[in-house]
């Protein structure tokens, strides 16, 4: 019992020193060869080519002027001040509103919180029935690539399909009226804000539950028959062990259905019936006015924005000493 | 593995790789060696637009009359000016609309096109030269109307000229007068006037185009309509007016008067279809759409008039005194020599050279299309399906009173930028 609680303890906290000689961790101090130099070379390369160089790039333009038809090359607070153009005046105002950007981002992040929960929750038991209830591996293999089959369509057939069923006159509606459940179709089960949630929780479920799956997979089951022997009760088990451990996959999934979350315009755009803002809308927008400054500029705000969140998850569980 | 065996691997491997990247590097060397030769045996255009326009029928005809193979790129209107103007040697000729002008000119990336050499330069209909109809008729001239910036001053210029000259900015190749798609069969009554798009009897059912430059125009036809105000230029508003149509439009957003925006074409087709919309800005081939799906929509004529766009030709400056320009020359001239002119009139939309389009056509499909009659047989897509049959009329009849209706034309502001934040706005509120 003691040695389960405190193994358990220490994965919490980051590992203890047996978990991590486990995992390959090696202490400070040995020199790196050249090979290995080497060996990562290649992908550094890739990383700075197409990530390093065009971030660099997104982050110099947002300090450029611009006309109708032109970048000026130029340093300048111009896109981020009408970025925020009013927010301090608006919200100290008699009545407070909030600025655009500012209600923006609070849509944006309520939406992403939301999928956030729901994927977390329906990843986490989709995860745990593959992991601990689906002996095989080919039925683990085969029931994987069912929930890969949202991303077999692309954005517009998706649109097109969800108004027969969410529609006013699709099934759904059709079906409620049938039963009597409703009189009138339901109008906010298309172009609103469940439609969204509904399309990214049925798109992004598998991101989370791939990383949680991954570390459920890593749990040694004799601490599960140890808990179970030493008087744990199915849910102490869960929530004593089970939880703790697979802590690096919640976290990893986390980090990716947030940031996608965040930074998505296509979903928000075509399940919102482009009435719902989100802040790759609002880039997306400048964009197409050929305004390139001012989409840069909120293109690294979002960047900060996401950064702080994972840095504030990262602050929780250490992934990096975890994996 | 044995050591001897993996290097022969390795270097057998290592000899194709090579041969390979050897043949990749000397074929486009051996294109670029000989352009005189290779352009007289492969007459290739580059031609850059929406894939609305770039129609396959157009491309085989056009390769069967002159050996001009079109090379499509397809992309977004967006793209289209946002190709322009940061890879201009990525086209020969572009095919883009009259509102987007104010960007590319001043660019200095698009050629002016010399009247001189276009067979039909004097045949093009004063739509784009004088902004009257035919019969010399004035059209409503707001917004980006193609007479402020169909000429330039010179070939390089890139101011736009007041009067004609022989200087052209784009040869124009299609037009058409825009208004609201309505389902008569839904609403029950008559539609006249713009108002009725924000009527609060089409609560949720009620859409518009997600671009905001025509977004806010067809807000302000309904300011207008609603008679709160007139504007002197729906197409160039002041900060105060983009603040008064935003203010209707964002009122009637919180209200929920709209159902949702499209920006794709079948988006508004599916919209209008399934009933999810029954009044929305349209685009003239998605009523024709929805109405071949046999489920009635009609292209309402209203009282205010159209909103009306334009696109047309221009050659990359990159493709400036090379056999291609006479290459992009010889297409233009095909565009207005009359096929094409039928082929965009049989869609709903305008040609630009009316007469060479009118000999081209059948005597009962020009008075159907162009004369707003009666159809006195079964009128028919270029693809054959039936699209209206015996006996019907054109919704909002002939050229002259369609065009003559025009009240302004799709346009960028000057006060664009504002705009777009406002339009942001709009969108959170």
């Amino acid at each position: 019992m003691e040695r389960v609680h405190r193994r358990v303890r220490w994965a919490w906290l980051g590992g203890g020193p047996s978990v991590r000689r486990a995992a390959g961790v090696r202490g400070r101090g040995r020199p790196a060869g050249i090979a290995a130099f080497l060996q990562a070379l290649p992908f550094a390369a890739v990383f700075a080519v197409f990530f390093v160089v065009p971030l660099l790039l997104t982050v110099m333009v947002s300090f450029w002027d611009y006309s109708a038809y032109a970048l000026i090359p130029d340093v300048t607070l111009r896109n981020y001040l009408e970025a925020f153009e009013g927010c301090a005046g608006r919200l100290f105002a008699p009545a407070p509103e909030l600025c655009t950007t500012l209600k923006t981002y609070l849509t944006t992040l309520r939406l992403a919180l939301t999928v956030w929960l729901i994927t977390l929750l329906l990843g986490f038991a989709v995860a745990y029935f593959l992991a601990f209830h689906v002996r095989t591996l080919t039925l683990q293999i085969a029931l994987f690539l069912i929930c890969t089959i949202p991303f077999w369509t692309s954005n517009v057939i998706r649109m097109i399909a969800w108004i027969p069923l969410l529609g006013r006159n699709g099934l759904i509606n059709q079906m409620l009226m049938a039963l009597g459940i409703v009189r009138a179709p339901l109008e906010w089960l298309l172009f609103s804000e469940f439609a969204v949630v509904l399309a990214c929780v049925h798109l992004y479920t598998l991101f989370m539950i791939v990383p949680i799956f991954n570390s459920l997979l890593r749990i040694d089951r004799a601490l599960l028959e140890a808990a179970a022997d030493s008087g744990a009760s199915p849910w102490q088990v869960l929530t004593n062990v089970v939880i703790p451990l697979s802590t690096p996959g919640i976290v990893i999934g986390s980090i990716f259905v947030l940031t996608i979350v965040m930074g998505d315009f296509v979903t928000v755009g075509v399940m919102g019936g482009q009435q719902i803002a989100s802040v790759g809308k609002m880039i997306n927008t400048h964009m197409g006015a050929l305004q390139f400054p001012p989409a840069a500029a909120h293109a690294v705000i979002l960047l900060l924005t996401v950064l702080v969140i994972i840095w504030g998850l990262t602050r929780l569980v250490d992934i990096r000493k975890e994996l | 593995m044995p050591r001897r065996m993996q290097r022969s691997i390795s270097r057998r491997g290592a000899l194709q790789g090579a041969g390979a990247a050897a043949a990749a590097l000397l074929a486009p060397e051996a294109i670029t060696g000989f352009p005189a030769v290779h352009s007289a045996e492969e007459k290739v255009l580059r031609y850059l637009g929406t894939a609305v326009n770039q129609s396959a029928d157009i491309a085989r005809k056009v390769k069967e009359d002159t050996g001009i193979t079109l090379a499509y790129i397809p992309v977004t209107t967006d793209d289209v000016t946002r190709r322009v103007i940061t890879q201009p040697n990525s086209f020969d000729v572009v095919d883009t609309e009259y509102f987007s002008l104010k960007k590319l000119v001043p660019s200095g990336n698009m050629l002016a096109m010399d009247g001189k050499r276009i067979k039909n330069f004097d045949k093009i209909t004063p739509v784009f030269t004088k902004g009257t109809l035919p019969d010399g008729k004035r059209i409503g001239d707001q917004g980006t109307a193609p007479k402020k910036v169909m000429f330039l001053e010179g070939e390089s210029s890139t101011k736009f000229a007041d009067s004609p000259t022989r200087w052209a900015t784009l040869i124009p190749t299609v037009y058409n007068a825009d208004t609201l798609g309505i389902r008569p069969d839904l609403i029950k009554r008559p539609i006249n006037n713009w108002k009725e798009l924000l009527n609060p009897e089409f609560k949720g059912k009620a859409a518009i185009l997600n671009i905001p430059s025509i977004g806010i125009m067809d807000a302000a036809m309904v300011v207008e309509s609603l008679g709160d105000y007139r504007y002197p230029d729906k197409g160039n508003m002041t900060r105060a007016e983009i603040d008064r149509t935003m203010k209707v439009l964002t009122e009637a957003k919180q209200a929920g008067q709209f159902r949702a925006f499209w920006k794709d074409f079948n988006e508004s087709v599916n919209l209008m279809a399934s009933g999810e919309t029954v009044i929305q800005s349209m685009w003239s081939p998605a009523v024709t759409a929805v109405r071949s799906k046999g489920i009635p929509c009609t292209y309402q004529p209203l009282a205010e008039g159209y909103r009306a766009w334009a696109a047309g030709f221009a050659l990359s400056k990159g493709i400036k005194g090379t056999s291609k320009a006479d290459l992009a020359y010889e297409f233009v001239n095909w565009f207005l020599d009359g096929w094409a002119g039928a082929y965009l009139n049989r869609q709903g939309y305008y040609s630009a050279v009316l007469e060479t389009a009118k000999a081209n056509m059948e005597p009962y499909e020009w008075a159907f299309w162009m004369e707003g009659k009666p159809a006195e047989k079964d009128i028919k897509a270029p693809d054959g399906t039936l699209l209206e049959k015996a006996g019907a009329s054109r919704d909002g009849g002939s050229y002259a009173a369609r065009m003559g209706a025009v009240a302004c034309w799709n346009a960028v502001m000057e006060e664009n930028d504002y705009m777009v934040r406002k339009w942001n706005e709009f969108i959170a509120a």
